[in-house]
């Protein structure tokens, strides 16, 4: 049954924590993520979980920690954001590549410097080709179903491999608004306990991890790691499936919304979906056919299906919430004109920046990239292709 | 009622003002409603000015930016009213609310041209009175809820008792002062 509530997107991602009751969590403070762990380390003090809590002295520490215990076959995971983050990056490789499906709660937040603890998405998007399943969440609601649904995804036989689970840091980690939780025991069940194939405590079977990968077989270890991250797209939708089942709500590897006869269309990750889909529908009562397609799946990128997706846009705006610093196009533009390229379909794509270091985005700011997108159609004229939003000038 | 209500707080870190719109959505959220509450963070330090934000519907609320034009402005730090442009965006329907000891004519000199409606309260007097301390967060809650009418009277303070009774339960002395200071704030508002 399900429990109305209102909670910060930090409390229903600690609140999953306690309904899974996951066994180890080491983990290091760092703004917006700190309140996870700090809520965790509550119910550990309160007897309502038996998770090993390490305090550890950096995030490097506690990545290495979470290899550690997942390596010994305990489900394990962290949360963080920004230069936490960064600071793993090394480890984050070893997580993946040693096939070790930790969750990680990871908090949007700006990368320095200028030191800017806002919303961006620098430091997840840096992270993306580190071989970890990523999942983005719109609101409260999301981060705590997709969280739910991680460890289905990362520690199933055919995937096996970490996950991020993402929301956008103040917007929802900070914001108190409406959602539902699920009963303790249904979490429980639905998550289910962990036991992994192979671990090192098993004595009965004596392993190695983190050996070393000679030229002649490195290639083929990549290689079938990419197989595993790519069998992430079904497992994803089957345990969604599942899911909806559970919970009523459905979630796919992207949602659609207004997308099918929209002539211009927007791709767009994190909380700003949710204001997007208010201007899409003003947009639509004024007669434009405005359409958004919101990313939850960016690692693997679902690129056929997206591409099919936006087959009958002419004109689409891709908002990237980081700067790439390589001048033609952020992560996401990227991703979605590679897609479209390989689909053979040439529409107008306009990429844009928006909201790095928290700069905020209103439905106002939205409406006027669907009016730039009607007014590049009508004018025959993209002008430039990779630019700005809301910026100072 | 409209479709949405929105609010802004304007108080500077450590008085609180956060805390309120996180109290206000808890209250409100009580009645069934769909309910908002968030901060908008500057420098982190006490006493630099801080942003917090409500909205309030009977829908499902998706928009997550900050909030541009409110129906209802609470301000809890008169200084600010040097620093910050108090009514900006504020509809001329609404209504701002400002913790003060001075009188209402001198505070409408602080408005700007303001059209809409002015209500003062002394947060101060009343926390002092009912708690023996500052915190004007309970009075200022007790004032919106008042002036706005998003939910009767009687409701709230049922459902504020409640949530002081799990909130102080370890220190239940607490639950009369805060409990007082919202019934002065809700005859004092004027």
């Amino acid at each position: 049954m399900s429990i109305r509530e209102r909670l910060s997107g930090n409390e229903a991602v600690a609140i999953a924590i306690r309904q899974i009751n996951p066994d180890v969590m080491p983990a290091f403070p760092i703004t917006p993520s700190t309140e996870i762990a700090q809520m965790v380390a509550t119910y550990i003090a309160n007897g309502q979980v038996n998770t090993e809590f390490i305090p550890v002295e950096s995030e490097h520490s506690a990545m290495s920690a979470a290899i550690g215990a997942e390596a010994a076959g305990a489900r394990s995971l962290t949360a963080t954001s920004s230069c936490g983050l960064a600071l793993m990056w090394e480890v984050l490789y070893v997580a993946a590549s040693s096939r070790l499906p930790i969750a990680m709660a990871v908090v949007n937040r700006a990368l320095s410097s200028p030191i800017n603890i806002n919303c961006d998405h620098s430091d997840s998007m840096g992270a993306r080709d580190a071989g970890w399943i990523q999942i983005y969440s719109e609101n409260n609601q999301e981060v705590y179903d997709n969280f739910v649904q991680a460890y289905r995804i990362a520690e199933h036989p055919s995937v096996r491999l970490p996950i991020m689970i993402c929301q956008d840091g103040f917007y929802t980690s900070h914001a108190v608004e409406n959602m539902e939780l699920l009963e303790d025991r249904e979490i429980k069940d639905f998550v289910g306990e962990y036991a992994p194939e192979s671990y090192l405590l098993n004595s009965r079977q004596p392993l190695s991890v983190g050996a070393y990968g000679l030229p002649a077989y490195y290639m083929e270890a990549k290689r079938s790691q990419l197989e595993a991250l790519k069998n992430a797209k079904q497992v994803t939708l089957e345990v969604a499936e599942e899911f909806a089942r559970l919970s009523g709500r459905n979630y796919g590897l992207f949602e659609a919304y207004r997308l099918e006869d929209a002539d211009y269309a927007m791709v767009i990750i994190g909380s700003t979906a949710g204001t997007a889909k208010d201007a899409v529908d003003k947009l639509r009562a004024e007669g434009k056919k405005a359409g958004l397609l919101k990313i939850r799946l960016f690692r693997p990128f679902p690129g056929e299906e997206i591409a099919h997706a936006l087959k009958n846009a002419g004109f689409i705006a891709c908002m990237d919430r980081t700067e790439s610093f390589n001048g033609q196009c952020g992560p996401l533009g990227a991703e979605v004109k590679s897609a479209l390229f390989n689909a053979r379909l040439m529409p107008e794509v306009i990429n844009y920046v928006y909201g790095i270091g928290g700069r905020d985005v209103a439905v106002e700011n939205i409406t006027s990239v669907f009016e730039d997108l009607i007014r590049i159609e009508q004018t025959k004229d993209a002008g430039d292709r990779y630019r700005y939003l809301s910026l100072r000038e | 009622m409209k479709d949405i209500v929105q609010i802004r707080w304007h108080g500077r870190g450590g008085q609180g003002a956060k805390t309120a719109a996180l109290l206000l959505a808890d209250v409100v959220f009580s009645t069934g409603k769909y309910v908002q509450g968030f901060p908008e963070y500057g420098p982190e330090r006490m006493g630099a000015p801080i942003t917090a934000y409500n909205r309030i519907s009977d829908n499902r609320i998706r928009v997550h930016s900050n909030i541009y034009e409110p129906d209802y402005v609470v301000v809890v730090d008169e200084t600010l009213f040097e620093a910050v442009d108090m009514t900006k965006g504020l509809s001329p329907e609404g209504a701002i609310i400002v913790n003060t000891a001075r009188g209402k004519a001198e505070i409408e000199k602080e408005l700007r041209g303001y059209q809409g409606l002015v209500y003062t309260i002394d947060a101060r007097k009343i926390s002092i009175e009912a708690l023996g301390k500052y915190f004007p967060n309970s009075p200022m809650l007790a004032a919106v809820i008042k002036v706005s009418g998003v939910m009767s009277e009687e409701t709230f303070l049922k459902e504020m008792q409640h949530s002081y009774e799990h909130k102080f339960a370890s220190k239940p002395t607490v639950i009369e002062g805060n409990m007082k200071a919202l019934r002065l704030a809700l005859q004092e508002v004027k």
